[in-house]
C-alpha cells in the first residue's frame, strides 16, 4: 500500500493505486491551493478589533486564531475570494490585485 | 434441479441465491421483472438485501457505486435508455474499479422509441470499461450472473461486470433450465472481502479523487491492464463453474467449426437460431459453422482469429447499427482480430435484427448461400449490408 506523500508526478503507473484510491485522510492539507489565487487579502493588525467575524466566513482555512486573537492570513489554502474583506466591519482587511500580498 | 423459468425469473433467482448487500432498483422494459421478482424475495425475508428504490437509472447506478465503495456487494438491472441514462456512472464505476454486477436486458435504444431487442444499448457502453458477457439463452443468463462476482471481485481484476441477455427473446421466454443449489452458489461466490472500503474504520479511504493530467493516463493504463488480465480470470471462473454445474464456457463458443469453410460470427440468442440452420446445412453437406462471442469485453481477438483460421468466407452479424458507415462494432473487432492472420477469409458484415426484427433459420440459410457464392467466386459485393428490412431491391 502506497501513501499519498510517496506519490508524485514521477511515480510509474505500476505503483499507483487502482482507481486513484487514497488510503489515508486529510491529504488536502498538504496540497498548496493558494497558488490558484488572483486576488489577495492583506491583514492590517493595528486596525483589527478581533471581533472574529471573518473567521467563520472564510470558506477555507486561511485565518488562524490563537489565544482569542486573529493572526495574519495563512495563504496556503486562500483562494482570494474576498469574503473576509466584505464582512470585516473595520479597515483591517484590504484586497490587492495579484496572487501575492503587498501594500 | 430442473425448472421452467423465463430469463428474468432465472436472473432474479440467481440474485436471490447470491443475496447481495444492496440493489439499486429502477424499472424499465424488458428488465423490470428482475427488480420486481427480487422485491418479492426482499418482502418475504428470503434475502437480506438493502433494496433501494430510486428515481432514475442514473441514481440506481449511483447507489451501487456508493454502496460498493463502502464495502457492499451490489447489483442492478436495466435496459435500453436506462443504461443510456447510467452512461456517466458506468465510467465512474469502472474507473473507481468497483466490481458491481449489472444485468442488461438488451433492448433497442430510442429513437424511434422501441421496446424490443437489439444490442444498441450495451454496444453503446462497450468502451465504458465494463466486462461484458452475453447469454444465448436462459441457462446462460442464469450462469453468467453467478460467474460475474468471482470474476469482477478478483483483486487483480476489480472491474464491474455487465451480463447481457436478449430482451423478450430470452428475458420473457420460458425454457427448461438447470438451477444450482443455493448452498453451492453461496460457496462458489464466497464473501465479498475488498482490501479497502469506505466503512473500514481503521483505514480512512478516499474514492474517486480528481485526477489531473499528471495522473489520469497512468490510472487508465491500470484499468486497461486489468481488462487484459480479466481474460484469464474469466476462463478460470468458467473452469470452477464447470466443476459445480457440469456446464462449460469459454470466451467464445465454436459450433461445428472443426472443418467449417463458411461461418458466422454473432452474439446472443440468434446463435440458437443459427445453430439450427447450421445443422440443416450440414445435413446437406455444406461445411457451415458459427462462432458465438460470449465475452465481448475483454474481446477475445486471438481466440476468434484461431477459430476462423480455416474458413473461406465469414459473415459477421451485428445486432446494432454503429453508424460508422463502415460496419457494426462486432465487425470492426473481427476485422482487427484477423488482420495479423496470413490466410484471411473473405469477410462481410450483416446488420440485422434491429428493434426486434425477427431473424429465422431461413434468413440464416440464405446468408450461408451468399457466403458460398463469395467463397466460390471471390466476389464479396457490398461488404456492409443490412438484413431483414423491406426493400424495393432484392436483398442477398
Amino acid at each position: 500500500m502506497i501513501n499519498a506523500q510517496d506519490i508524485n508526478e514521477k511515480t510509474p503507473w505500476q505503483d499507483l493505486t487502482p482507481g486513484g484510491e487514497i488510503y489515508e485522510a486529510g491529504t488536502a492539507r498538504a496540497f498548496n491551493t493558494g497558488v490558484w489565487r488572483t486576488n489577495t487579502p492583506v491583514f492590517h493588525a493595528q486596525a483589527c478589533k478581533h471581533c472574529m467575524l471573518c473567521v467563520p466566513f472564510c470558506p477555507d482555512s486561511a485565518i488562524p486564531v490563537k489565544d482569542g486573537k486573529r493572526l495574519d492570513f495563512n495563504y496556503m489554502h486562500c483562494k482570494g475570494c474576498g469574503i473576509c474583506e466584505n464582512v470585516c466591519p473595520f479597515p483591517a482587511i484590504t484586497m490587492v490585485t495579484g496572487g501575492v500580498p503587498h501594500d | 434441479m430442473i425448472k421452467q423459468l423465463s430469463g428474468n425469473e432465472a436472473v432474479a433467482y440467481a440474485l436471490k441465491q447470491l443475496n447481495p448487500d444492496v440493489m439499486g432498483a429502477f424499472p424499465i422494459t424488458p428488465s423490470t421483472e428482475i427488480p420486481e421478482y427480487f422485491a418479492q424475495y426482499v418482502a418475504d425475508g428470503q434475502v437480506n438485501t438493502e433494496f433501494v428504490t430510486v428515481e432514475s437509472e442514473h441514481s440506481s447506478m449511483s447507489v451501487c457505486i456508493a454502496a460498493q465503495a463502502a464495502g457492499a456487494r451490489t447489483v442492478c438491472a436495466t435496459s435500453s435508455c436506462g443504461l443510456a441514462l447510467m452512461y456517466e456512472l458506468l465510467y465512474v464505476a469502472a474507473s473507481c474499479r468497483l466490481p458491481i454486477t449489472l444485468v442488461c436486458v438488451n433492448r433497442a435504444l430510442s429513437g424511434p422509441i422501441n421496446i424490443n431487442n437489439d444490442h444498441s444499448d450495451s454496444m453503446g457502453a462497450r468502451d465504458s470499461g465494463w466486462i461484458q458477457i452475453y447469454a444465448e439463452n436462459n441457462q446462460e443468463a442464469y450462469d453468467n450472473v453467478i460467474m460475474a462476482m468471482p470474476i469482477g471481485e478478483t483483486p487483480w481484476v476489480r472491474l464491474p461486470v455487465m451480463t447481457c441477455m436478449d430482451g423478450f427473446i430470452t428475458s420473457h421466454a420460458v425454457e427448461n433450465m438447470q438451477l444450482l443449489d443455493s448452498d453451492v452458489v453461496k460457496r462458489f461466490v464466497g464473501e465479498y472481502k475488498p482490501e479497502n472500503y469506505l466503512l473500514k474504520k481503521e483505514n480512512p479511504l478516499a474514492v474517486g479523487p480528481y485526477d489531473i493530467s499528471a495522473y489520469y493516463m497512468e490510472h487508465k493504463v491500470l484499468q486497461a491492464e486489468a481488462m487484459k488480465a480479466a481474460k484469464a480470470r474469466i476462463l478460470e471462473v468458467a473452469a470452477e463453474f464447470e466443476r459445480i454445474s457440469g456446464r462449460s464456457y469459454g470466451l467464445l463458443e465454436e459450433y461445428r467449426m472443426e472443418d467449417a469453410e463458411l461461418a458466422l460470427v454473432l452474439i446472443g440468442s440468434t446463435a440458437g437460431t443459427a445453430k439450427a440452420a447450421v445443422d440443416r446445412l450440414r445435413e446437406k453437406g455444406v461445411k457451415a459453422g458459427l462462432v458465438k462471442i460470449r465475452v465481448f469485453r475483454p474481446f477475445p481477438g486471438q481466440e476468434l482469429a484461431k477459430a476462423l483460421a480455416g474458413t473461406r468466407a465469414v459473415a459477421v452479424m451485428d445486432k446494432s447499427e454503429g453508424f460508422s458507415a463502415n460496419g457494426g462494432p462486432l465487425f470492426s473487432e473481427t476485422c482487427s482480430a484477423l488482420y495479423d492472420c496470413k490466410e484471411r477469409p473473405y469477410l462481410i458484415n450483416i446488420v440485422y435484427g434491429l428493434g426486434g426484427r425477427d431473424v429465422t433459420t431461413g434468413d440464416i440459410e440464405k446468408l450461408f448461400g451468399r457466403l458460398a457464392n463469395i467463397a466460390e467466386t471471390g466476389d464479396i459485393g457490398s461488404v456492409y449490408t443490412h438484413m431483414g428490412q423491406r426493400s424495393r431491391e432484392e436483398i442477398a
